[in-house]
């Protein structure tokens, strides 16, 4: 059935739900419910509720349940729109045109179409890639474009994905297996989510198209239990590629059969390492082994395995249908086509953007992220997930694609872009990622399991003012050993955020060490709150809000806080109408 | 025996197939709040493995729970686009609040406190789910109000 209206709201924000069902009730209570349609999608913004209203691709932010009665009444049901509530975002300015760096390949759909419908898919050329590679293609024709294209894993290894292709489909044993990582865990991404959620078939097709060419007849989804909305989306988008004929036997009439399952993790980050990833669909603890064999020889049940990511798959079915050279016109000359990033931390626009390869980090930055909140001093961006590095104001035109990450100590991964402020301190940062690793290392090599912790060791006594002469030579030293001797990239990637933060760095770790100071002023051992006693008005605002009474002094009086007992919570500094209250 | 039926259930779902081990698992513990231990000898027996091996694959994964949860659960987003938008205050909070560290249940049964790796909603964190739904935005004082909204039938 038509709609005349489709509303699309982004399942994924705090209180959407509450939103989605007052939008149901008003149309219900306006007769509008067979002319308008509410959906629940993917969100990219980022600025609380979102619902966009099309045809006439109105985007209402900020939305409470409250909202809904005027946006269907006078909107849905007067066609005019509540101007008002579209750019609602006091604190934040409006987000400005889509800019011309963003290139949308892999999230072309998302937002845009409905991902409970196949059909919206197929209006947006889907399935016409895997229709042309069965009826048209032969394997190494695919092979030879995938070539062409330069497409390399977006999981963030970067290898050449035609060339992944080739070794599982070179190998003489069958059954053969195809796996999709979806277990993206690097915290600040959610580009894998908001493809599930937002366009499945695209990542379904891809996989079709990738085992054609390795010639396997089975596949797996392995998605992480904490994104249920993309479970159930692609559950549904399964049940229809089925019902369609682009899942199942005989696809296309061509004799190719495929089919895909989904399998769910139970919350272990190093699931997301290929070899932990496999023992985990197996149905056992999910650590990992050496590599080699590599799983295209000893995968899955110890049979030929291909395992990408989800934006690997994405771009596929593009690929084929525009051509490899279309592809690779786009990119650096190692680095081809477009990457999604996930944009994070202290900067004004934070949320999804997909950008050609080769853009600076100043671009990603200050043109599509609006600059730093507050207008405060940018200070370094964080790229890569856990095992990245922090990257320094001195590289912000330094184009971000595979090479050049690596060459100041950092990675592609899956796309965090985690951006930090003069307000950051590196050292907390480095102890903070570091907290992270070590917590997820399963523990079956020594090098992760104890190495990581014994630095870790080190970074809490360093910002707890107890750092000693050594300590930074000491972590450079452990750093470069477990990078060396762990088994998988999670150990060997681990002392990434400490070694980068020391190298771009050095000074803020020398001051915590040597002058007992935290130059960000984060480190509570190293930190004093002062009341300045030119400023106090003594109106005890600070002595009756501080939660461990460090405060004394009598109205009217110049208040003193006593640093022994004060627990730097930061309520004092927060509370002061003068803003008397600082940190030294 | 209510608890039993569930796992049951389940099981059957899954077909007894070994490979959904980690799926029935997390089930479970999700239906139950955790997998006690006569859950887990059923799961063993109906799949013919060894009960060890069922204990290693639980105690593996996080969403895999071994302990009965308080009447509701926090889960505090520990990741760094979290951190960096002012994490640690709402650590603090959340444990000067209930008077109890990560990982601990208070005494009275009404609060369990745990942490929980990325969710996805960057764009609003610091985040924390309680039960099922999902906090933004968090400030101190917005943690209070929400431990007494949802607290307040305790």
């Amino acid at each position: 059935m038509a709609y005349r209206a489709n509303i699309l709201i982004n399942g994924d924000a705090p209180g959407a739900e509450a939103v989605y069902g007052a939008f149901l009730d008003e149309l219900q209570e306006l007769a509008l419910c067979d002319e308008v349609q509410v959906l629940m999608t993917s969100g990219l913004g980022g600025r609380g509720v979102e619902a966009i209203v099309y045809p006439d691709s109105v985007r209402y932010v900020n939305l409470t349940p409250e909202d809904v009665a005027r946006i269907t009444e006078e909107h849905l049901l007067k066609g005019r729109p509540v101007l008002n509530l579209t750019q609602a975002a006091p604190e934040v300015a409006p987000l400005p045109p889509p800019a011309p760096k963003e290139v949308r390949v892999v999230l072309r759909n998302v937002g845009k179409i409905n991902p409970f419908d196949i059909e919206d898919y197929i209006a947006e050329d889907g399935y016409a890639a895997l229709a042309r590679v069965l009826t048209t293609m032969t394997p190494e024709q695919v092979l030879d474009e995938m070539k062409k294209s330069g497409l390399r894993g977006r999981g963030g290894a970067g290898f050449p994905t035609y060339l992944k292709w080739t070794f599982a489909r070179n190998r003489p044993n069958h059954p053969k297996y195809l796996v999709c990582n979806g277990d993206e865990g690097d915290p600040g991404a959610f580009m894998n989510r908001s493809v599930l959620e937002g366009d499945p078939h695209s990542v379904i097709e891809g996989m079709a198209i990738a085992a054609y060419v390795i010639g396997a007849e089975q596949g797996y989804f392995y998605v992480r239990a904490e994104y249920p909305i993309a479970i159930r989306t692609l559950r549904v988008a399964l049940e229809q590629a089925r019902e369609y004929g682009f899942l199942g036997e005989n696809i296309f009439g061509s004799g190719f059969n495929f089919d895909l399952e989904v399998r769910m993790g139970a919350g272990a980050f190093v699931c997301g390492e290929e070899t932990a990833l496999m023992r985990s669909v197996e149905g056992q603890r999910g650590m990992p082994t050496t590599r080699p064999p590599f799983p295209a020889v000893s995968g899955l049940w110890k049979q030929p395995t291909n395992i990408n990511n989800v934006e690997t798959y994405a771009n596929v079915p593009q690929i084929l249908l525009k051509g490899g050279e279309w592809f690779a016109s786009m990119g650096t000359e190692k680095s081809k086509g477009t990457k999604t990033f996930a944009i994070a931390g202290k900067v004004k626009h934070t949320g999804l953007i997909e950008v050609p390869l080769g853009v600076t980090i100043r671009e990603i930055v200050y043109d599509i992220g609006g600059g730093i909140l507050n207008d405060k001093k940018f200070k370094a961006v964080q790229t890569g997930g856990p095992m990245g590095g922090c990257i320094p104001e001195k590289h912000l035109d330094m184009p971000v694609d595979y090479e050049s990450l690596a060459s100041v100590g950092s990675i592609m991964g899956s796309g965090g872009f985690v951006i930090m402020d003069e307000e950051t301190c590196m050292v907390d940062i480095a102890r903070f990622f570091l907290d992270f690793v070590q917590d997820e290392s399963c523990g079956k090599c020594v090098p992760c399991r104890v190495g990581t912790r014994r630095m870790l060791e080190i970074l809490n006594n360093i910002c707890e003012g107890r750092g000693q002469p050594g300590d930074i030579e000491l972590l450079e030293q452990m750093g470069k050993s477990i990078v060396r001797g762990s088994l998988c990239g999670l150990g060997q990637g681990a002392p990434n955020p400490v070694l980068s933060t020391i190298e771009h760095f050095r000074h803020e770790y020398e001051a915590h060490i040597y002058e007992k100071k935290c130059p960000a002023k984060v480190c509570r051992a190293l930190i004093e709150y002062k009341v300045d006693p030119d400023l106090c008005i003594g109106c005890t605002r600070c002595a009756r809000n501080c939660p461990v009474d460090a405060i004394a002094g009598k109205p009217k009086e110049k208040h003193v806080i006593d640093p022994t007992i004060c627990i730097r919570c930061g309520i004092c500094k927060q509370v002061c109408p003068v803003a008397a209250i600082d940190v030294y | 025996m209510p608890e039993s039926t569930n796992v049951e259930h389940i099981m059957e779902k899954y077909g007894g197939d070994r490979e959904a081990l980690v799926e029935i698992l997390r089930d479970v513990s999700h239906a139950a709040g955790y997998v006690s231990p006569e859950a887990l000898a059923t799961i063993a027996q109906r799949l013919g493995l060894p009960q060890s091996q069922v204990y290693s694959v639980a105690s593996f994964y996080s969403l895999i729970s071994l302990e009965p949860p308080g009447k509701h659960v926090i889960r505090f987003c520990q990741d760094a686009p979290c951190h960096v938008a002012g994490g640690r205050e709402i650590w603090e909070t959340l444990e000067r609040e209930l008077g109890i560290p990560f990982g601990a249940t208070t005494p009275d049964g009404a609060w369990t406190l745990l942490t929980t790796s990325c969710i996805g909603a960057c764009s609003v964190g610091p985040v924390m789910m309680v039960d099922d739904e999902i906090y933004g935005n968090l400030t101190p004082a917005r943690v209070r109000e929400i431990l007494a909204q949802v607290g307040g039938g305790v």
